[in-house]
């Protein structure tokens, strides 16, 4: 992001930018700069908080007004924690299915598919509630997703989207598939969503889903397709939750 | 949370131990006050149109065009990395692109006008291979009479 603004500067340009890693801002000088002490992922700190938004917004813009640099400046406030105590979360959705072998590919393929299909009223929900998914990036839709994902157990399916490499399809599959979760997560009357880590620890840990990736993961990871071993080895599972394949 | 120390392994040492580029000049462009801004986001967090093509690793595919006019459902993420929260766009685009919120601002007349067109990069690619393209762009954007770019990262 730093080098983008002196590129940019020094073609004329004036820029301002928000910084997440204070230590690469520190060292990359570009000419302004807000450091915020969020997660990655969230620049402008919260959620549907456009008053909050609006601070880191403004803290950002006025530094184009700064006589000279580089500056780089810290924003004051922290995001507030999410509203919900982690453990005091549960899914709308209850996946637990203490009778079940998941090891057992097709016990854990309709495991899948009946996740997909107890969460879709509530996707459908955030849907018409939001007017907004961010699910489609794959280009599929989530029936033809399922069928693909749950191929994997069986064989390296043929790529539904030849114009794009088997790996990136089932890279932006997957992040569809995550969307649909927690998309249908948003969708739960009554509190405000979870933070981020109780999310992905669910997603991660508790869905029949992520039991397939994890088989997918490795699958990849011995390909000898350059893609699909970066798949595996980086993109399709998180860096927190690599330690829960085995749990 | 993105305080580096704070973030969980392996992350913390595999962002602490990114090659960073160094700059021996410091460019520094001055402007009008925030009234007299005409401001465009550039993001590199792979954000695009709904039926735009997705980011890939292709030789020059750098950037996607994001029209000032366009609607929340239209604009996804094609990021390729899966070690950032998605979950505060799935729930509010601006938390990632704050477009919104800079029309606010216009409305109030803290600041001048919005770019006809915003930019998106995707940030997993070495920083230089960017270059010619950011350089590029900065010719689009001053056709656009865009004084000041706001830059967010992922």
């Amino acid at each position: 992001m730093g080098a983008l603004a002196h590129y940019f500067e020094d073609e004329g340009i004036a820029t301002t930018q928000i910084s997440l890693i204070r230590e690469h801002t520190q060292v990359i000088k570009p000419p302004r700069a807000l450091w915020v002490p969020f997660e990655l992922g969230r620049p402008l700190g919260i959620a549907n908080d456009p008053a909050f938004q609006r601070q880191v917004l403004l803290s950002s813009l006025k530094l184009l007004e700064a006589g000279s640099g580089p500056v780089l400046e810290d924003f004051a406030d922290d995001a507030p924690p999410a509203d919900m105590a982690s453990t005091a979360w549960a899914c709308p959705v209850n996946f637990a299915r203490p009778t079940e072998d998941l090891s057992d590919i097709q016990a854990l393929r309709a495991a899948f598919k009946q996740e997909i299909v107890e969460l879709r009223p509530w996707y459908d929900q955030a849907f018409k509630q939001r007017g907004r998914t961010t699910a489609g990036v794959s280009g599929l839709d989530m029936d033809t997703i399922v069928d693909f994902i749950g191929a994997f157990l069986d064989h390296v399916p043929p790529n539904p989207r030849k114009e794009l490499s088997l790996g990136l399809v089932l890279n932006f599959a997957v992040d569809d598939l995550k969307a649909y979760y927690y998309e249908a997560v948003f969708a739960q009357p009554g509190e405000k969503p979870p933070d981020s880590a109780t999310l992905d620890n669910w997603f991660w840990q508790e869905t029949a889903v992520s039991k397939i990736l994890f088989r997918i993961k490795a699958l990849c990871l011995k390909s000898e397709d350059k893609m699909m071993q970066l798949v595996g080895k980086i993109l399709l599972v998180p860096m927190t939750q690599v330690r829960s394949e085995n749990a | 949370m993105a305080r580096l120390e704070q973030l969980p392994e392996p992350q913390r040492s595999h962002i602490a131990k990114t090659e960073l580029p160094s700059f021996d000049i410091h460019p520094w462009v001055s402007g009008p006050p925030l009234t007299q801004r005409r401001i465009a986001i550039i993001s590199t967090a792979g954000l695009h149109r709904r039926d735009d093509r997705p980011f890939s690793f292709e030789p020059g595919d750098h950037y996607r065009i994001i029209p000032g006019d366009i609607a929340a459902n239209d604009l996804i993420m094609s990021h390729v990395s899966t070690n950032f929260d998605r979950s505060g766009f799935q729930q509010d685009w601006n938390i990632v692109f704050p477009l919104d919120r800079l029309r606010e601002l216009v409305d109030e007349g803290v600041i001048g006008s919005l770019a006809d067109f915003h930019y998106s990069f995707m940030g997993a690619v070495d920083p230089s291979d960017m270059e010619p393209s950011a350089r590029k762009m900065a010719a689009f954007l001053k056709k656009d009479r865009v004084n000041a770019v706001l830059l967010v990262p992922v």
